[in-house]
């Protein structure tokens, strides 16, 4: 059976999966499905949160830029899992108490204004279009291997199917498609890496394989691979490189983006009591951690594996030749990737070799120069978001490993764009037609500008996703930094200040501009390509590069929210009660329909 | 009577004050924490730990791409178990 068939069977059959369990477990009301979270096990509800959570930035993108930056880019790992230490400690338990569904609901109540409510909603639209402009970036990756066909083709057909998929969105609130979603999530992820941690360190777990020895070498892995990239002129893998103020303010502005995204806050809103929100923070990071510790270790070795291919005989000896390209089926997936035109190598000086270097280090090019390799890197393309999906098949695992891969990486793009477009259309028809513009709005209307909503933002987000302003992980982080100066400064000083509703509506339309503006700047207009004034290689403030501006955004929000409430009137004595109430656990009913 | 009411309600206002400052005592003891690991092991203070070898590199690098990770998870179930606990203390629990 050829590779096609084997992609085909094993992403059909997740498939149908999700689509059996969705219509087992519908067998009960509509109205559970938003309140998909409760009467379910703090377990179970992490599962699903996880799967929810983590998307084709985490699954098909991080590992790549990891493996092709090295420590520098730890930065993903620490600002994506240490954003769930703010949420548990500072939002879960407290929007538990409040007892709504939705976060632009806490906002709108809290800051006793409508308007709060409106800008919390826009807030929310601005960060989640972003965010699925990346899962865009990685759907059409992922297709595109899949189906054999071009990036641009594969985006297309994955854009039909994310549209699909979402409009028959119920499927998305049900926790137990999310539970068989992260089982397939993480087998797909895991099981290539145990296979490669083997490979290379005779060490089955891979997050320990990472810090354990290189079998064939007998020195340490990461040890190893230092060695290599240094000879062939990249920077040392473990050391650190990259400015150091801008990696602070990169991390935290992932981790303060993480808490401040609705579409994970709201998992926390219907779990059945206050202590339950506690824990279920914990599970989710638990699920999300066993990808987030396996990650790293896949970026490093799949690096040390490309290497060694491209130098079969050691760094000192001959590069690939192009003839083993095209006849030793252990290179076929250059020719497979080469298809989807985000891998390429071109034997520029025709001595019918490719030789990979850094082309930009002067060292090597003299050293590659005297050997006879030429003067460029002849491995011209390698689009680090391929990393992951190409991983087993770099690594000749079976047939099997690389269908199941398809299927995790499909998994973890399509759930994560349908919850985001049903988030924004949900905010479009629920809380800014029905809820502001057009109150006496039929379900019908309400139904209808849902459907429009989520076409607009899926084309959009096509449009974009063709030229996309980074990686999907880049892409995906610049969304987690606009919600870091949008939404999270507005929670946390809802529930930890008594801020007033003019300071937090100043605030987050601050936290938001000053950050869209950066973004824009540096990214163009409306992610529009050409259109920017500054690059992030030589940003406008120092070396504050736009993915990491959240941070700063927030530290706005904050400044003029604070500054704005002390000249205005204090909030009136209902809300201070309120504010007093979110912070007990006691009398915490069930949370309340709309 | 009447007295007796708002002197109850005065004690459960004195213990809801009592038990809010306890939390967010235990939350600035966890961010530091968090802090400290993340930013402080991971990046900032690597260089001091230069000196402490982990499976072919530094113990900043574990940090960095797993070390942090894991005390993160520690926090959030230690926060869970100290708060439930504190609820039960306070007598504030659902």
């Amino acid at each position: 059976m050829d590779q096609f068939t084997i992609n085909l069977l094993f992403v059909g059959a997740s498939f149908a999966l999700y689509i059996g369990i969705a219509i087992w477990a519908r067998a009960g009301s509509t109205s559970e499905f938003y309140a998909a979270g409760r009467g379910v096990h703090p377990v179970t509800n992490g599962m699903a949160t996880a799967a929810d959570w983590m998307s084709a930035a985490s699954f098909i993108s991080m590992a790549g830029l990891i493996a092709f930056t090295g420590y520098d880019n730890s930065t993903f790992l620490m600002g994506w899992t240490g954003g769930y230490v703010l949420l548990a400690l500072l939002l879960a338990p407290y929007l538990r108490k409040f007892g709504k569904f939705t976060v632009s609901e806490f906002i709108g109540d809290r800051f006793y204004s409508p308007t709060a409510r409106v800008v919390a909603v826009i807030c929310l639209i601005v960060a989640s279009t972003t965010y699925v402009i990346g899962q865009m970036t990685g759907v059409g990756v992922a297709f595109g291997r899949f189906l054999e066909v071009s990036n641009t083709a594969g985006l297309l057909i994955g854009a039909c199917v994310v549209f699909a998929y979402a409009v028959f969105g119920g499927m998305k609130g049900v926790t137990y498609t999310q539970v068989a979603q992260y089982c397939v999530l993480i087998m797909a992820y895991t099981i290539p890496a145990i296979f490669i941690s083997l490979q290379l360190t005779g060490n089955p777990v891979p997050a320990l394989g990472l810090f354990g020895d290189h079998a064939a070498s007998g020195t340490p892995l990461l040890q190893k691979l230092d060695q290599i990239v240094v000879e062939l002129g990249f920077n040392e893998y473990t050391a650190h490189h990259a400015d150091t103020f801008n990696m602070v303010l990169f991390t935290l502005s992932l981790m303060i983006g993480t808490a401040g995204l609705p579409h994970v806050i709201m998992r926390f809103f219907t779990v059945p009591r206050v202590a339950d929100a506690r824990w279920s923070a914990g599970w989710t990071l638990v699920f999300i951690a066993l990808l987030y510790l396996t990650a790293p270790a896949v970026g490093a070795m799949a690096r040390l594996n490309i290497s060694e291919m491209m130098w079969p005989n050691g760094t000192n000896a001959e590069p690939v030749s192009v003839e083993m390209i095209e006849s030793d089926e252990r290179y076929n997936w250059m020719s497979t990737w080469e298809k989807t035109g985000l891998l390429g190598w071109e034997d520029k000086n025709g001595d019918g070799r490719i030789a990979y270097f850094n082309d930009k280090n002067p060292e090597s090019v003299a050293a590659a120069e005297a050997a006879g390799w030429g003067s460029e890197n002849e491995l011209t393309k390698f689009n680090r978001d391929i990393l992951v999906l190409a991983n087993p098949e770099i690594a000749n695992l079976p047939g099997w490993v690389i269908g199941l891969v398809a299927a995790g990486g499909l998994a973890a793009a399509l759930s994560t764009a349908a919850g985001l477009l049903l988030a924004i259309s949900s905010a479009v028809s629920h809380d800014l037609m029905k809820g502001q513009l057009t109150p006496n709005i039929s379900e019908k209307g309400e139904l209808l500008s849902a459907r429009i909503a989520m076409a607009v933002a899926i084309a959009v987000a096509t449009y974009l996703g063709l030229n996309p302003p980074g990686f999907a992980a880049q892409t995906v982080a610049l969304a987690f930094g606009l919600a870091a100066a949008s939404i999270f400064p507005a929670l946390m000083m809802g529930i930890f200040t008594k801020v007033n509703n003019k300071g937090a509506v100043a605030g987050m339309l601050a936290g938001l501009l000053v950050t869209l503006l950066y973004i824009f700047l540096h990214k163009g207009w409306f992610f529009i390509p050409d259109t920017n004034s500054f690059t992030d290689a030589d940003p406008l403030l120092g070396t504050v590069k736009s993915t990491s501006f959240g941070a700063i955004g927030a530290v706005i929000n904050f400044a003029v929210a604070f500054t704005v409430s002390k000249m205005t009137a204090a909030i009136p004595k209902e809300i201070e009660e309120l504010v007093e109430s979110v912070r007990i656990p006691r009398g915490a009913g069930a949370a309340q329909d709309h | 009577m009447a007295d007796q009411t708002s002197q109850t309600a005065q004690a459960a206002e004195k213990s809801d004050a009592g038990y809010w400052a306890a939390n967010v005592r235990i939350i600035l003891v966890s961010l530091a924490i968090w802090a400290l690991v993340s930013f402080g092991f991971g990046i900032l203070l690597r260089p001091m730990l230069s000196g402490i070898e982990v499976g072919g590199t530094d113990l900043g690098f574990w940090f960095a791409q797993q070390g942090s990770i894991l005390v993160f998870l520690g926090l959030i179930f230690f926060y869970a178990w100290r708060m439930n606990k504190l609820d039960k203390e306070f007598g504030v629990e659902e």
